[in-house]
């Protein structure tokens, strides 16, 4: 019986031949993440296993970047004990304040993440680096604290959803808009427990930061994780930066799917999800009609902090003004990113045109520090959940969309086209 | 593990780790403390209705989000004996076996118990009776594997167990 891309990843890390949806099985791991506020948690419960240590100092990634540079006493307690651990044991990949950016901005940069990798992270978003072809999922902090243990973790075999992208997007069409178009049409539940895997011809038209952006959102719609076929782009990312050899797994021909659907991305608009799940989607089109006065934008994040946002963020801002009273909050996703948009000009672009410009960190995002919204407050972010709360207070709305559209929404004061700015 | 008997408490779909234990509060991982802030941006009664035993039922997807353990860390630390749900969100799902806070899924048993009925739930065989009302339904049994983590009371005794 054929399998999945995601099924074969788990196989070759089972010593199994053959995997199917349903089966429980142990794997071997590549990689294990924590970051600052899952890590203390992990390393707690790692205290109470009858362990020697960690599997593999290398194969152990501890990021703090939720709450850093330290928002508060507790929280640099919180990094004190991470920093202590990465120490005692010896970490390699351990990443303090000056080296560190968003986890899932900095682990593929870092070359951490490679194609045919089984990578588990006490972070949600783990399933970002299902854009360079591995297998990689959210975990808990207790599973954290199994894998640093044992090198192994437990999975139920997932089934899959076969997402085939068709057709060139149009301009102002991104990775976030695939994304949050895909979730609308499924639900926050549509992917429960499943793989997505996305194939089709539409995918040589995205970049490496787009099959980020759209794996990183697996989880808005409950999803196990996001994959995507491993291509010469693919490859060519995985070379500049890793000196290890991915593995390259495709899906048999005859694998078996619980569901096919077909998305053609010349057809959609730039779209956003209004509060308060990622599924209450609208076009560009339709949200401009509501003409609805934005207080703050966050530009940033794991789902879309990478170079290409920044860019195209900067060619909308590029000398304009954002509206009056807005405040417009940009967070590079790494160190390197934020260098490099130094050095492109993009980071002069936006103190020109009014915003700010932080140090990465996860902060806004989930209301952490950096940009809380206060009651009936409005948000247009390009993060990546739009919960009750998520941002600030539980009145506040949050907006999610592509860079370009808060750029633009920046601009104008209220959620805009691109187009028309 | 044995039974949870107690007062329903009952949300809807999509009940995410962010109204479940906001963000503002994981600077600490004290379940007592986390306990505190359970459920206060869905719900700012839910800590003054709880009574220690009672029990959580939700429809669909509950615990979607983020990946904190602090979610099931602080509903078990407030006194909830078992949360019972159509769906749970995978992570959320695993956080709770991992750290052994009772979870049954059961759609039938969902639709039938509203809030303030007073239910008991047989973990052996799976079985959630709705006293109040005189029904009772059959939950999905874990697979073996799992059961073997939810009997040692989580994943670190079931590896120490090894």
């Amino acid at each position: 019986m054929g399998m999945t891309m995601t099924q074969k990843i788990l196989a070759a890390h089972a010593n199994l031949a053959s995997v199917e949806a349903g089966q429980l099985i142990e794997a071997k791991l590549d990689l294990v993440l924590g970051n600052d506020i899952t890590s203390p948690v992990a390393i707690h419960e790692m205290d109470k296993m009858k362990v020697n240590g960690v599997f593999d100092k290398d194969k152990i990634a501890l990021v703090p970047d939720h709450f850093v540079p330290n928002k508060d006493i507790k929280s640099a307690e919180h990094c004190k004990c991470v920093r202590e651990f990465a120490k005692k044991n010896d970490i390699t990949n351990y990443f303090e304040v000056g080296q560190m950016g968003i986890e899932h901005a900095l682990l593929p940069e870092k070359g951490l993440t490679v194609a045919g990798d089984v990578i588990i992270g006490a972070d949600s978003h783990t399933c970002t680096y299902g854009a360079v072809g591995a297998f990689s999922t959210g975990v808990g902090s207790t599973d954290m604290a199994a894998g640093m243990a044992t090198g192994m973790a437990w999975f139920k075999v997932p089934s899959a959803i076969k997402f085939v992208l068709k057709n060139k997007p149009a301009k102002w069409v991104s990775g976030k808009d695939i994304i949050l178009h895909i979730i609308g049409k499924i639900g926050v539940d549509g992917a429960l427990y499943k793989s997505m895997e996305f194939t089709g011809d539409g995918i040589q038209y995205l970049t490496m930061d787009d099959r980020f952006t759209i794996a990183n959102m697996a989880i808005e719609a409950g999803g196990k994780n996001g994959i995507f076929p491993v291509d010469d782009l693919c490859l060519e990312y995985i070379k500049e930066h890793s000196n290890r050899q991915p593995v390259i797994y495709e899906a048999d021909a005859d694998a078996i799917y619980d569901e096919v659907i077909e998305i053609d991305l010349s057809a959609l608009r730039p779209t956003v999800a209004y509060p308060h799940l990622p599924e209450n989607t609208k076009t560009i089109d339709e949200a401009v009609k509501d003409d609805l006065a934005i207080d703050q934008v966050v530009i940033g994040s794991c789902t879309n902090g990478r170079m290409d946002d920044l860019r195209i963020a900067a060619s909308i801002l590029k000398g304009k003004k954002v509206a009056e009273g807005m405040r417009l909050i940009v967070i590079p996703g790494t160190q390197k990113i934020y260098l490099d948009a130094m050095e492109e000009g993009l980071i002069r672009t936006f103190i020109e045109a009014g915003g700010v410009v932080s140090t990465p960190t996860c902060g806004p995002c989930l209301g952490g520090y950096m940009g809380i919204l206060a009651e009936n407050e409005r948000c247009v972010s390009t993060t990546n959940r739009n919960f009750v709360g998520r941002m600030g207070h539980i009145s506040s709305e949050i907006y999610l969309a592509s860079p370009a559209v808060a750029a633009a929404s920046a601009i104008a004061g209220k959620i805009a086209d691109p187009e028309t700015v | 593990m044995n039974n949870a008997h107690g007062k329903v408490i009952k949300y809807g779909d999509n009940v995410d780790t962010d109204v479940i234990i906001p963000a503002r509060y994981l600077n600490s991982s004290d379940p007592k403390e986390l306990a505190t802030h359970c459920m206060e941006d869905l719900d700012k009664d839910f800590l003054s209705k709880l009574e220690p035993g009672d029990i959580m039922v939700a429809e669909k997807n509950f615990g979607c989000g983020s990946s904190r353990e602090h979610a099931p860390i602080a509903i078990k630390a407030c006194g909830i004996s078992c949360v019972i749900a159509e769906t749970f969100a995978r992570i959320f799902y695993r956080n709770a076996i991992n750290i052994g806070l009772p979870i049954i899924e059961c759609p039938e048993a969902v639709a039938g118990i509203n809030d303030g009925d007073e239910v008991t739930v047989d973990f052996d065989s799976g079985i959630i009776t709705n006293v109040t009302k005189g029904t009772s339904f059959k939950g999905q049994p874990f697979p073996e594997f799992m059961q073997k983590i939810i009997d040692a009371e989580g994943l670190v005794n079931y590896i120490n167990a090894k």
